[in-house]
């Protein structure tokens, strides 16, 4: 067998766009490609792709292979591990990097599991051991208490990458690549699942993942209704969105789509005001990244004070009204 | 489809809600160290894959075994599967399964579902509470050579097919496919409902089966440790500057004004 070279950036889509998590893969894949004195490839599949490709070799890519298929409209496990695995065993690559996504996290196991290899899910750092040529996968573990490198000999490796851990580089039109269109002929009698419904549920106002600053709630706020009004305003003062911890998301006092934490949203505003949550870890992993993390919280023993910058140690509906109003005045001058 | 097979796969952990200050690295070990106080429990995603398929055998019955693997687990904490309505509790239980990772875990589990030999839905918690990797349910169901639906929020079963709600970015999809599947649930299902009295006084007396590596056919350098795809290299805990400056007031209202005040002071605004 030929000996495995090169990175290869598993590439997603969003709207006909190369994903924010694309971009990133290809500025941590650049550096490590760079390091080994090897290629750097991506590959993109979907029913359309269009400008992408050009893209991803505008944000670092040597290679760009495509897969334009009309049956990869819809992500499906088992029809898109048809088409990494082809394209891997073609290039065979010596690191695979798909992001911590909805797709990443489905079919990185997939593609681990089928050609025998390891995998480290949810990585934070990737670097290549100068002695070794290993590729070393540092996560977070323990819901955040701990961090491990983990490294395999297996090859090739397969890592997914936490989204707004690594950044991209400058997009640059002059940088030069080439687009490989592709062929593979996907079994549809390996799809099982059908798809019966697609359901968006919508939430108004900023994204979340592109808010500068964003109003998290935890349990400690009772209910649902201050997350509409009192947490809801101190965001809108900021032009900010509302996030919350995970026991809010499960007790239904707002839709899983704003819970920020280890299994929701990862966000990395300027602003994070965490408002009565304790700071599990598991919610950290969610919002590490923030710039500026501001705690207010009625126990001064709260994790979340060991992880702001500046806090408040107060009954959030006495604190949080008072501080969106002085705010608003500043914010007016 | 009556007299459903349904198996769910439960790890024990050490309570991931204990206070990040009990949980520690020996370094020499590249082990994690959690204080005495900290309990082991079920981790908290298993449980909600142990929910979804108590919802289904209290509409149409069936059957739940339910499979853990590790060492030493404790017998209190994992019958609580059995004392919430957990029909067979099987342990993969030996010294040669410690420090399994995600692959040896899967091949384990595998090679005892095959050894179980009829089943139909195959749940699993999303991922672990403790090493957080999600693999173990994909890598069963590559194993067995079935399809794998992850991040399910709920699962019925409705003229022999299986209708699953999966969470997507945003949103959700409905899924409709035919048994045998593996499943991975998501918190969003719904926490596990409390044990009752018959419950744990019927799950006291029942006594768990326990497999050995060779009771599933496999050797001992196939599991645990020694069947691992990927090592450790260093565990460590990142260096926290702990640094936090508290805004006073007179008041909670004066504290709140004050803050905004030096958040502008800080350039924050």
């Amino acid at each position: 067998m030929a000996e495995n070279k090169g990175i290869l950036v598993y590439g997603e889509l969003t709207n006909g766009q190369l994903a924010a998590i694309t971009t990133e893969l290809l500025g941590c894949g650049r550096k490590l490609a760079d390091n080994l004195n090897e290629e750097l490839s991506c590959l993109l599949a979907s029913d359309m792709i269009d400008e992408a490709s050009k893209e991803a070799i505008a944000f670092g890519a040597d290679k760009v292979y495509t897969i334009e298929e009309p049956s990869l409209k819809q992500y499906q496990a088992s029809s898109y591990i048809q088409v990494v695995e082809k394209v891997v065993k073609d290039i065979s690559p010596r690191a695979i990097l798909f992001g911590q996504t909805a797709i990443g996290r489905d079919l990185a196991p997939h593609l681990a599991f089928r050609l025998g290899v390891s995998l480290a899910t949810d990585c934070l750092g990737l670097s290549i051991d100068p002695d070794t040529k290993l590729l070393l996968q540092t996560r977070s573990v323990y819901g955040g208490n701990a961090q491990a490198t983990f490294v395999s000999k297996l090859v090739p490796h397969i890592a997914t990458v936490r989204p707004k851990a690594m950044s991209p580089l400058e997009h640059d039109d002059s940088r030069k690549g080439e687009v490989i269109p592709t062929e593979i002929e996907i079994d549809m009698s390996q799809v099982k699942a059908k798809v019966v419904e697609t359901i968006k549920e919508e939430i108004s106002g900023i994204k979340l993942e592109d808010a500068p600053a964003i109003v998290t709630g935890g349990r400690g706020i009772g209910g649902a209704e201050p997350f509409n009004t009192t947490l809801k305003e101190l965001a809108d003062a900021l032009h900010g969105a509302v996030g919350a911890t995970r026991p809010p998301a499960d007790n239904g006092w707002v839709p899983e789509a704003i819970h920020i934490g280890l299994t929701g949203k990862i966000v990395a505003p300027d602003i994070y005001i965490a408002v009565a949550l304790s700071g599990a870890s598991q919610h950290i992993a969610g919002c590490s990244g923030a710039k500026h993390i501001i705690a207010i919280n009625k126990d001064p023993e709260a994790n979340i004070f060991k992880e702001a910058e500046f806090g408040v140690v107060g009954k959030y509906e006495e604190v949080v009204p008072a501080l969106t109003k002085k705010l608003k005045g500043i914010l007016a001058s | 489809m009556s007299g459903i097979n349904m198996i769910v796969c439960c790890k024990q952990v050490p309570d991931p809600e204990a206070p990040p200050s009990l949980f520690k690295v020996d370094t020499a070990a590249n082990k994690m160290v959690t204080a005495s106080d900290v309990k082991p429990v079920i981790s908290q995603y298993d449980e909600f894959a142990l929910e979804a398929a108590l919802r289904i055998k209290d509409k149409m019955g069936g059957k739940i075994t339910v499979l853990s693997l590790g060492n030493k687990l404790v017998r209190d904490v994992i019958k609580k599967s059995l004392a919430v309505g957990g029909d067979e509790l099987i342990l993969l239980e030996d010294e040669a399964f410690e420090e399994s990772d995600s692959w040896s875990t899967a091949c384990a589990l595998a090679a005892a579902i095959k050894k179980i030999g009829e089943y139909d839905l195959i749940f699993c918690g999303r991922q672990s509470s403790d090493w957080d990797a999600g693999q173990v349910g994909i890598g069963i169901a590559e194993i067995l050579g079935i399809p794998a639906v992850t991040l399910a929020r709920k699962v019925e079963v409705a003229d022999g097919k299986i209708n699953i709600e999966r969470v997507i970015p945003d949103g959700y999809e409905i899924l409709e496919i035919a048994p045998p599947v593996v499943i991975t649930v998501t918190s969003e299902l719904g926490t596990l409902r409390y044990p009752a009295l018959k419950g744990i006084m019927a799950a006291g007396k029942k006594q768990p089966i326990v497999y050995k590596p060779a009771d599933i056919g496999l050797e001992p350098g196939q599991v645990g440790a020694a069947g691992r795809h990927i090592e450790i290299s260093k565990l460590f805990q990142p260096v926290k500057e702990a640094k936090c400056e508290i805004i006073e007031g007179e008041t909670p209202e004066e504290a709140g004004a004050n803050l905004a005040a030096r958040l502008r002071e800080a350039k924050l605004l």
